[in-house]
Order: structure tokens, then sequence, then C-alpha cells
């Protein structure tokens, strides 16, 4: 083995259960020992059944689990030296504190002086001296989750695996607890293996994040690298807030999103196509002339100790996290500093947009209504005879709370010459040559950017008209 | 007068003292008289000297104890089965256990009593065999349903946490699955063991002519002595009792950790 330290490494593991459903798909990781991993995702993201087949109680579909370099994959999970926090506690109600704490130590035939000493010294390290012949139904969630952890902790396992261990305490008693895992993790030495969807949770106690979503890996790393350095748009989008934006390279260190063209560090062929990330904290508020794209103020929302504003370029929408006020309506400028836009290469380009809903119930977007009606989009939706669109419930839907995004691929768009019979005007302002075909960028009228593929070469600042088939589009229903 | 809520419950207590309050002192009365209608204590003695009812006594006690044992053994594995395992026909399984309870009770005895006939030939002897059979037959469901939903209500991580803490199958079952499910067996026992000294109609109909606590005191009604049925029904009474009272220590406890109900 190369890396000698580490402690329990997952092999390819993948977990197809009997219904069919992929719990976990090619699961890799290797932790070193005394390391404080976490496993981070939405719910069913795959990250409790993956600790369970840590544990023993679950069995990967194809894969191996090494434990100091042996395989424990046979291995029951009372034979396994891993314990477990679980989410609920699982504290046996018919014990009192103390039995439940000696559970495993009299399982393993230690002499009762000794675990009564042990018993007694967990107690003090979860601060609950004087516990022992306390009922379980007695105390309260906190002082659950303190003896649950004592209970897998006086076994002196080699991995503590927690489930979620905090989700079930108020939000004061969380960040306690969380500090106190997280000394306990220092004092002890032992590695800990976190799950929880609370990503304000890992990257505080975490010494190595593993993002997960629909079974797969999405990034492995320390909290500082998902933040900052966030891998896919999953992570993102996931940890923190953010403005995601899709676009392509235009040059030398040069990346077009969000209807401007911004400096960046990441070096990108020119043409690749991108997704551009930037943090709300990382945008700059300045005036018009110095910004690289011009909005107007739209929203601002005071949130203690910053405000979120919303600026909105044409259809464009930024968010920013600024500690300084802005007014609704002012016109602004928007900058990035080129080490906070974070760009991710996207296999290929969707132009995304959104249609509002008119009172016929129609879509509309930059005031040409669209063939398509809210029923097509909603499901369950139907028109009543007086016309108006009920939901599936019967309830009557006003148009002006919702919204449509649109989504067509570049090579479904083309474009003419004609102005008027476009969906949307707007200018070419960057064309790449791609072998087989040109891409270009068209900055709308309404300083949106769309990328589209023609075989044909047009010219930079051409004026074009954007033709869009229905047919082409793809429909997601949003609440404003 | 002005209706309240409580008004609702005047039908339900109407119905308590004529037919339990009344009964109950009608009971108390011919079992503390003789045929004059004067006090006495003699009916009280005689139970307990009657080496006859003492012996029935014992023997119902004795059905009683040998037929929940049974039913206990042939009960808890299937009801541990059935609720630890993630068989998708759980509901159905569990089913046709309970389905004896829909049928007939007097159809039902007479098909066990017929198949009896064809293993034992003459039902007469073995008379003790039969009525534990019969009783088994009728009360089973009684001990497999509370048995069955206190181990469903068990938190399986319970389970998982006693395996994760180092105990195999077999000591998981017997330091966490087998502690908790006592609730369980508790209003198991309970709901076979009484019956089980009393209804001797299930022993009638196996034309078994034991007798037990049920078929003593219908004896003594049929021969028209009111007060010494009376007193044995009294004495059963006392010792459902103190039976009940020796259980019910921990009731409320049972009820917070969802002991069954059944």
């Amino acid at each position: 083995m190369e890396n000698t330290d580490t402690i329990i490494e997952l092999k390819g593991i993948s977990k197809v259960f009997e219904d069919g459903f992929k719990a976990v798909d090619n699961f890799n990781l290797q932790v070193k020992r005394g390391e404080f991993v976490t496993f981070l995702g939405p719910s069913g993201c795959g990250k409790t059944t993956t600790l369970r087949m840590i544990a023993g109680f679950e069995v990967p579909t194809e894969g191996d689990i090494l434990l100091n370099g042996e395989s424990i994959i046979g291995l029951p999970p009372y034979m396994r030296p891993i314990n477990t926090v679980f989410q609920r506690y699982a504290l046996f109600p018919h014990m009192n504190v103390f039995d439940n704490i000696a559970f495993g130590l009299r399982q393993k035939k230690t002499p009762s002086d000794l675990i009564g000493k042990k018993v007694r010294r967990v107690l003090e390290l979860v601060d609950l001296e004087g516990f022992e012949n306390r009922r379980i139904k007695t105390l309260s969630g906190g002082q659950q989750q303190r003896i649950a952890i004592a209970r897998a902790l006086v076994n002196e396992p080699e991995i503590l695996l927690l489930d979620e261990p905090l989700g079930a305490l108020d939000l004061k008693m969380r960040k306690e607890m969380q500090l106190e895992l997280k000394e306990m993790h220092d004092t002890l030495g032992i590695t800990f293996i976190y799950v929880t969807h609370d990503q304000e949770e890992a990257l505080t106690m975490s010494d190595k994040i593993v993002v997960m979503n629909e079974g797969c890996t999405q990034q492995i790393g320390t909290p500082e690298d998902i933040y900052n350095e966030p891998e896919t748009i999953f992570v993102a989008d996931f940890i923190g807030e953010s403005n995601i934006f899709n676009g392509m390279m235009t040059g030398h260190l040069k990346a077009r999103f969000c209807g401007g063209e911004f400096d960046c560090v990441d070096d990108y062929k020119e043409g690749t196509h991108i997704t551009a990330i930037v943090r709300p904290e990382d945008v700059v508020i300045t005036s018009p002339e110095r910004g690289t794209i011009v909005g107007v103020v739209d929203k601002v929302i005071f949130k203690g100790i910053h405000y979120e504003i919303t600026v909105l370029s044409g259809k464009n929408e930024m968010v920013i996290q600024t500690v300084k006020n802005a007014t609704p309506g002012d016109r602004v400028g928007l900058r990035v500093d080129p080490e906070n836009i974070h760009i991710i290469i996207a296999p290929d380009h969707t132009n995304l947009f959104y249609a509002d809903i008119n009172q016929n119930y129609k879509l509309e977007y930059n005031e040409h209504e669209l063939d398509k009606n809210l029923t097509e989009v909603m499901r369950g939706s139907s028109r009543r005879d007086d016309g108006t669109v009920v939901d599936s419930a019967g309830q009557a839907i006003e148009p002006d709370r919702l919204r449509v995004l649109v989504a067509i691929k570049p090579d479904d768009i083309e474009m003419t010459d004609d102005q008027e019979a476009g969906i949307v005007q707007g200018w070419i302002s960057n064309l790449v040559y791609k072998g087989d075909h040109y891409s270009y960028i068209i900055h709308t009228d309404l300083e949106q950017d769309f990328v589209v593929n023609d075989e044909y070469l047009w010219n930079m600042g051409d004026q074009v008209g954007l033709l869009m088939p229905e047919d082409k589009m793809t429909f997601t229903l949003k609440r404003k | 007068m002005q209706f309240s809520r409580k008004h609702l419950g005047i039908p339900y207590a109407a119905f308590l003292i004529i037919f339990v309050v009344a009964p109950l002192l009608v009971l108390f009365y011919y079992a503390f008289t003789d045929g004059q209608g004067l006090f006495t204590a003699q009916n009280f003695l005689h139970f307990f000297t009657n080496p006859n009812t003492l012996g029935t006594l014992y023997y119902s006690l004795i059905v009683a104890l040998v037929t929940t044992v049974v039913c206990l053994l042939l009960a808890y594995p299937v009801a541990y089965f059935l609720a630890t395992s993630n068989l998708r026909m759980k509901s159905v399984v569990l089913m046709l256990f309970i389905m004896p309870m829909w049928i007939n009770f007097s159809l039902r005895i007479t098909a066990l009593k017929e198949i009896l006939s064809v293993l034992e030939g003459n039902l007469a002897m073995h008379p003790f065999l039969n009525a534990v059979i019969g009783m088994t037959y009728d009360f089973l469901p009684f001990m497999i349903l509370p048995i069955y939903t206190t181990i469903m209500r068990l938190d399986g991580a319970l389970r998982e946490a006693s395996m994760d803490l180092g105990a195999d199958h077999v000591q998981t079952f017997l330091r966490v699955t087998l502690p908790l499910s006592v609730p369980g067996i508790i209003s198991g026992v309970s709901m076979v063991f009484l019956p089980a000294m009393t209804n001797y109609v299930v022993l009638d109909m196996l034309y078994n002519s034991t007798y037990i606590m049920g078929s003593l005191i219908g004896s003594y009604f049929s021969a028209y002595n009111w007060n010494g049925g009376s007193m044995i029904s009294l004495i059963l009474l006392a010792l459902i009792c103190i039976f009940t009272l020796l259980n019910s220590g921990d009731e409320e406890e049972k009820a917070r950790e969802g002991g069954a109900l059944l």
C-alpha cells in the first residue's frame, strides 16, 4: 500500500436495491486515520446508504471496502471495529443510561469494574456525569444525543460513523454540539465519518467533504476547495449561494456570460461552452461606466449582516451580497474580479431564458406570444369554460406569479436577416470556427446572450433576428 | 336541561348499571346467602374444602397454563418473523392467521372435532390434550396479534444499534427484541390465560367430559344452586383481579413504550 495511514478505503462501491433503485454508483474514497470526513448531499443522494455499507447493515452490490488494507465486506456489523451514532439515537428504552453505554463493553466481556470506570469516563466526556441511573425517557433530546455518542465512543472504535446526529436538535443546540463534536474528534483522534445534508455543518466541522448527488460523488475536497472551487454545477448550487450562467470562452482568459465579457483566470480554448459561477459576495457594485455589465437594482433585502440585492441586466439576474445598501431603480455597474469567477466546462451549451405567462395564459417573451399555453406546461392543469386555467386541485392560477424557464440548443436556433421575423433581435458579438460549423454569440436587445450554431459565415456586428421553433424548446414551470 | 357533551355518556352508563353493576350486586348477594336468603360463608368454605371444586380449579389452571405456553411458543416465532421480515405479502400472511377469527366459532370447533376424530379415533381418550388443542386453536390469534404489533412498532434501528455494538443475531434478540416485546407478551397472555380457564364451550363441543371452571359454574346453575355457582364466579373474579393487578404494575410504562393495545 502506498498510503500507510489510510484507515478505510471504499473501492468502486455500488448499491442497487431489490426494487432496482441505484442508491450508490461507483463510490471511491480513501479516509486517513484520524480524519473528519463528511458525506454531504440532499436527501436520497446515497450518503446514508454508503454509511450503512461501512457499518455493515447493507452489503454493496459491487466494489470492496478495505479497513486497514483488508476487506471487511464479509464481516457482519457486530464484527467490525466501527460504531455508529444513529439518526434518532436508537437508545435502548428498557435500559438506563449506564446499561445503554455498557452494552458494547459487556458484549466484549469486559470485567465489570473496568466497565464502571469506562462508562464514568465517557459520561464525563459528554458532560453528563451522574446520569448513570436515569431512564432514557427522562432525558432531553440533547442529552439522548450525548448518550448515543457516549455509547458508541466507549467501545473505542477505529471509526465512528455519525448519521445526521444533530438533525433532531434545535438550531442553538446544533451549533453547540457541532463544536463539541469537533472538539471530541480533536482530543480522541478517532476517525469520524459524518453524514449530513446541512452544508454549513459540513463546512464547519470537516477535514474533507464528499459531496454526493443521486448516488454519485460530485466532488471530494477540503471545505475551502468545495466552496471556492466547485467542480460541478450541482456543488456550486448546493454549497452556498451562487449565480450560475451558461456562456462561452470568447478569447484568451475571456469568458462571455450574463450579457457581458468578463476577464477570468481559467485558460480554456476559445469557443468552449462553459458554465460560469459567481458567488453573491464576490460581485462588486460600481458606477455604470466602470461595470462590466450594467443593470438596474430590482430588489433589496436586509439580511442582518448584509444586504441581498438583485440586479437585473436586461433579462439577466444577478444576486449580490454586500454590506452597502442600494435603492431599487438605481442604474449600477457590476464587476467581478477575475479570480472570483469560477468556470466549469459544459459539454454543450443550452440557451436558457424566462418567458412570462400573459393574461391569455399563453407564454410570452419579448412581447411575442408563443403558441404554447400554460395548460401544456403545467401538469394536471386544465382550462375552464370561462377561460381561466385551474391546477389539478381546481385552484385558479394567477399567471403573473409564475414564469416558465425555456431551454433551447444552439443547433435549433436559426439566424435571419429579417429582424422582424425573429422572436428576439440582436447583434453578433462573437464568432468561433468549430471545424464544421461556426458558433456565434448574439447579444440581444434584452442584454441576453444566445449561442447559435450555424454552418454559414456571418459577420461580427451583423444585426439578426433569431428564429426559434417551439417544438425544439423545453419548458419548466417556475414560481416567481 | 342544557345538553352537554357528557350527556352522550348516559346510554352507556345505563347499560353499565343494568348489565354490569346490578348483576354484580346480585352475584354478591347470592354468593353470601343460602337458599333461604340468610347470610352465610358456607359457599366460600365449601369451595375450598370440597376436593371436586378444588380439583377443577387446579385442572383449569393447568389447562390454561399449558394452553398459554403453547400459544406463546407458537405465536412468538410467527409474530417475530412477520414483524421483522420485509416480506411484501406480510399483511396477507398475517390475515391467514387472523382469518379463523372471522369464521363462526361453532363451525370452527366442529371442524376441529372432525379432524381430531380422524387423528385420534375416540376423542374421549385424550381429554387433556384435546382441551389444550381446542383452546390453542381458538385463542392463538389473540396471542399473535399483540406480539406482532409490539415487535412491529420497535424501531428497527434498535436492533441495528445492538448489532453495531457487537451483539450477534441471537444476543440481539435476547437483549433487545425479547425484553422490548414483553408488553405484547403480557397482553397476549392475559387474553389467552383467563378465557382458557373458563371457556368450557370449546370442551363441550369437543365432547370433552373434563371440567374447567366454566363448566363447574354451569353445572351448579343447571342444578339451580345459584348460591354455590355465584360464589365460584366470585372467586374466579377475584383470581382474575389479582392476575390483572400483577400485570398492570407497569401499565403506564407499557402504554408509553407503545405496548400493544390488543
